[in-house]
């Protein structure tokens, strides 16, 4: 299906007109996001189709200002009506809000976008045959099915492409447009042990091509090698260990990171990075980059990270933001709010959402790899746990205190011995990010952030 | 509660113009390639969220949001596509998209809607919190903000916030199903940090459900929730590590239900069940718990964040027994996983939004009442943990391995509840955990009505609770020593 879509001078015409509409309505500055995005997905279990959805969709946001005063509207109605109404509520909600001295749009000086091509949006995607993306979900699973005969269920394989088209104008002059693409498939296979207990994990392709995406085979056989290798878990003693945390977990303390060092966070003292700038937070052998600008070279084929765009939620060009350097917190993750609360700089990342005021998003967020290989790490491991999967919400950026459940495999002597489950790992990032006492070379990204291996030495693993 | 059913089905029929002359010719359409079933989900939410943040009301926003789901089923297979416009192309378009899930000649014809049956209330419409006067929300946080700040000089940041949306729904299917619905749904939040010299910490507390805005007065008033979020922040600056490893656990009243709701409650959703893909599959009749332990699904509560007069197939929700005396009853089903089971349908067929496929979902989830004091309960245990009040919990249905992460907590100490513990996750197995429960007090609460569940990307507000309870052991995650 073609979407329900007028043409690209149709969205900027909307977006311009309810600008116009907002300043006549008496905003004295106003900023008006226009949204269009197609998607498709296919869900193939045991070889049979099971779900195919297919859909597009508009709505259009609206931000507007009276002097120091600030509201917003979202509506997915872009009839002349429906526009008129998100004008006036925004206007009349924007009477009832406080003056708050540092709310405002940027400065005119700031604006800006990349103004190379980021590849961030190949046709590819939208022009390939819902057929072809059935038959990549059912290969991939097809090849987690018959990798082991232990390989007995599936949660299904999965096919997504999603386009998008965003256009962003305020009154201070600024005027940007970017489409997106992505695609991508994965596989959850469900392995069975002798007595029938299950064990299910996934692995995944995606890319902003189809000409990107890996082999649907590939795929497949590393979701079951992953689902055999939880097989037969156990629990452990409850004790202090070295903990290895494999890249995929490993992104997930990255990105506590940023969470700590997000602008609204820190100003609201809600954040253990609040107020230590300048100061040693991780060991030396840390540093942690933010990069809204990442165009990667596949073989030839440029194509922009999944966390790339020419300009941020609020018109600034994104940019790269060193974070921490050599363990030393070096800077925030700003939008313009946030940055003029601390008395600091935007680091270009605001994230705009349909309604309500911005946040803060990341581009390309990682953690920069180390030289020891990953078996290196596990080899200096005489007893120790490596962790495949965390689960729960047991991170309190405002104390860093963290607890979560998980589950991986039990390390000896730098082999993994056996699969473990159904235990706990905790400690405090603020140390654990001083304790990071391993760094693999494997940092790769797969999503917008990634993190090599990593070794944390000094939590409490708890158990029987 | 003055509206009738027929007043829901206007909204999409005089206001947005949708005859039912066209949602059948939507549903024809459907079906031309040979699908069983089909059915238009017609949604439209508003929806208005003020934030307050040092004393300023820094947020105000207002959404609108309507569209159309079209679902086709042919066996096991669901086509579905959706449209944010409701003309006749559209939504035409929309149906044919669907239909290509099944493949051959239409099979049947729309044969007219079924006159629906009178209509439940268990909520208002008019008169609804989203209804009300924008300046009687503001004074909610903002009294919320005052009361915060006055509890206590280390009170440092204060955050509130009032959310609220109405939102309509209208399902017409090729089975002669033609139902309608208005579910107003209001929350009020309260996040504090306390900071003293020498640590900082965070409380939040917070209420509402489908209720006007009388519901915050007494006691729950702003100031209730304010000085709930306070205290636990202040509670907190002072607590010690919690401990890890097996222990005596008693879960007090409430949302601590959250165990229930990721323990059992996700696993006996009858999709992952019809797949064979949950650890409770196959376990019908046999004893997943304690036989002090029953626990019930209802959407039928008035007033409450997880009911609803019907789900978003159109069915009646009702109460499901889950767990009674210890033994699986049963699992929570809609249209599909009933007829391709053999089952009852339990009216839980849930969606995010029109966005969304609906699947089988929770309303309010708990556990009856038992015969002990709780006071007795705490007695009982040497050296455990109290804990209170949680955070979020997550599951995977397949190993049936739980997680929950409390966010008040105490040490029991030769009976007594003594020194509060800082956060930890409890994790447990589904089918295992809840056989270790040996005592269940009398005083069975539900939490406040800010829950939210996730499922596949879809979320949905949901209610627990369960009265205080004792499990002989459960892991808890702390960096302490062993209790």
């Amino acid at each position: 299906m073609n979407a329900a879509s007028k043409g690209t001078n149709d969205l900027r015409a909307i977006a311009d007109d309810v600008l116009a509409q907002a300043l006549r309505a008496g905003a004295t500055d106003a900023e008006a996001v226009v949204y269009e995005g197609e998607e498709f997905s296919a869900m193939v279990r045991l070889g049979q189709v099971e779900t195919l959805k297919e859909s597009g969709s508009r709505a259009v946001g609206l931000r507007v200002f009276l002097g120091q005063r600030v509201a917003s509207t979202s509506s997915s109605d872009l009839s002349a009506e429906g526009l008129t109404r998100l004008v006036s509520g925004a206007v009349d909600l924007a009477r009832i809000t406080s003056e708050d001295p540092f709310a405002g749009l940027p400065e005119a000086n700031e604006f800006g976008a990349i103004p190379a091509d980021q590849h961030l949006y190949f046709e590819d995607v939208k022009e390939q045959p819902p057929a072809d993306r059935i038959e990549i979900a059912r290969r991939c699973e097809a090849a987690a099915m018959a990798y082991d005969t232990r390989i007995q269920n599936s949660g299904g394989g999965h096919y997504d492409t999603a386009t998008s088209h965003k256009i962003l104008v305020n009154s201070r002059g600024f005027a940007g447009e970017y489409r997106r693409s992505y695609c991508g498939f994965y596989a959850s296979p469900i392995a069975v042990d002798e007595s029938g207990g299950m064990q299910r994990s996934y692995w995944h392709s995606s890319a902003r091509s189809t000409r990107l995406l890996e082999s649907p085979e590939a795929i497949g056989q590393e979701a079951a090698r992953r689902a055999l290798r939880r097989v037969g878990a156990r629990r452990v003693k409850t004790q202090r260990a070295p903990v290895v945390f494999a890249p995929v977990i490993a992104r997930s303390l990255v990105a506590n990171i940023f969470s700590a060092a997000e602008g609204d966070a820190v100003y609201r003292n809600a954040s253990f990075l609040a107020g230590r700038l300048g100061e040693q937070i991780a060991g030396a052998n840390v540093t942690v980059i933010d990069d809204g600008t990442l165009v990667f070279d596949h073989e030839g084929i440029r194509a922009g990270g999944f966390g790339t765009s020419p300009f941020d939620g609020e018109g600034l060009p994104t940019r790269r933001t060193v974070l921490v350097e050599r363990g030393v917190l070096t800077n925030y993750v700003l939008n313009t709010y946030t940055a003029r609360k601390l008395g600091m700089r935007s680091t270009g990342n605001a994230s705009r959402g349909l309604a309500g005021n911005p946040g803060t998003g990341a581009g390309n967020f990682y953690l920069e790899p180390g030289t020891q290989t990953p078996q290196q790490i596990l080899d200096d491991v005489p007893s120790g746990l490596y962790v495949t999967e965390v689960m729960g919400f047991g991170v309190n950026l405002v104390t860093g205190d963290y607890s979560q459940g998980a589950s991986g495999m039990w390390i000896e002597n730098g082999e993994l011995a056996y699969p473990v489950e159904e235990i706990t790992i905790a400690g405090n990032l603020k140390e654990m990010f001083r304790n990071i006492s391993a760094i693999g070379n494997d940092l790769e990204f797969r999503s917008s952030s990634a993190a090599p291996t990593l070794r944390i030495d000094g939590m409490t693993i708890a158990g029987e | 509660m003055t509206t009738h059913t027929g007043d829901h089905k206007r909204y999409f029929i005089d206001r947005l113009g949708v005859s039912e002359r066209l949602m059948e010719r939507c549903l024809g359409e459907a079906l031309s390639a040979g699908g069983d079933y089909a059915d238009l989900y017609f949604e439209s939410v508003t929806s208005t969220s003020l934030g307050m943040d040092e004393s300023l009301v820094k947020t105000a926003s207002q959404g609108i949001s309507v569209g159309c789901g079209i679902r086709v089923v042919s066996g096991e297979r669901t086509g579905y596509a959706y449209t944010d416009d409701l003309s006749q192309e559209r939504l035409l378009r929309a149906a044919r998209t669907a239909a290509l899930i099944a493949s051959g000649p239409a099979k049947q014809q729309m044969s007219g809607f079924r006159q629906a049956e009178a209509a439940r209330e268990l909520y208002p419409v008019a008169g609804a919190a989203s209804d009300a006067e924008i300046a009687a929300k503001l004074q909610l946080i903002q009294r919320a903000d005052a009361a915060a700040r006055a509890f206590d000089s280390r009170i440092v940041q204060v955050r509130a916030g009032f959310n609220d949306e109405l939102r309509r729904i209208l399902v017409a299917a090729s089975d002669g199903t033609f139902a309608s619905d208005t579910q107003p749904l209001a929350r009020l939040n309260v996040f504090v940090i306390a900071k003293d010299a020498t640590s900082t910490a965070r409380g939040s507390s917070g209420g509402g459900g489908r209720v006007t805005l009388d519901f915050f007065t007494g006691d729950k008033s702003p100031e209730h929730y304010a000085r709930e979020a306070a205290r636990t922040a202040l509670l907190q600056l002072g607590a010690m590590d919690a401990p890890a490893g097996e222990m005596e656990v008693v879960l007090g009243p409430g949302w601590p239900g959250v165990l229930l709701h990721e323990a059992v409650g996700h696993g006996l959703e009858a999709d992952f069940n019809r797949k064979k893909t949950s650890a409770f599959a196959g376990l019908v009749g046999q004893q997943v718990a304690s036989s002090k332990v029953t626990v019930v699904d209802n959407g039928l509560m008035p007033n409450r964040r997880g009911s609803i007069n019907m789900d978003d197939e159109g069915n009646p929700t009702q109460e499901t027994v889950l767990i009674e005396n210890g033994i699986l009853r049963g699992y929570l089903s809609d249209k599909l996983s009933a007829r391709l089971m053999g089952m009852p349908n339990t009216g839980s067929g849930r969606r995010e939004s029109y966005h969304h496929i609906p699947m089988p979902r929770m309303t309010n989830t708990y556990m009856l009442n038992g015969d002990d004091m709780p006071e007795d309960i705490i007695r009982s245990v040497k050296r455990g943990l109290y804990a209170v009040n949680f955070g979020g919990g997550q599951v995977d249905i397949t190993n049936g391995k739980f997680v929950f992460s409390a966010s008040e907590a105490y040490l029991i100490e030769d009976g007594k509840v003594t020194a509060p513990v800082k956060g930890a996750t409890l994790i447990g197995n589904g089918p295992e955990a809840l056989k270790y429960v040996s005592m269940v007090g009398n005083d069975l609460a539900l939490d406040e009505g800010i829950g939210t569940c996730g499922k596949a990307g879809q979320s949905v507000p949901v209610g627990v609770g369960m009265p205080t309870i004792k499990l002989d052991k459960m892991t808890v995650g702390g960096t302490g020593h062993s209790a």
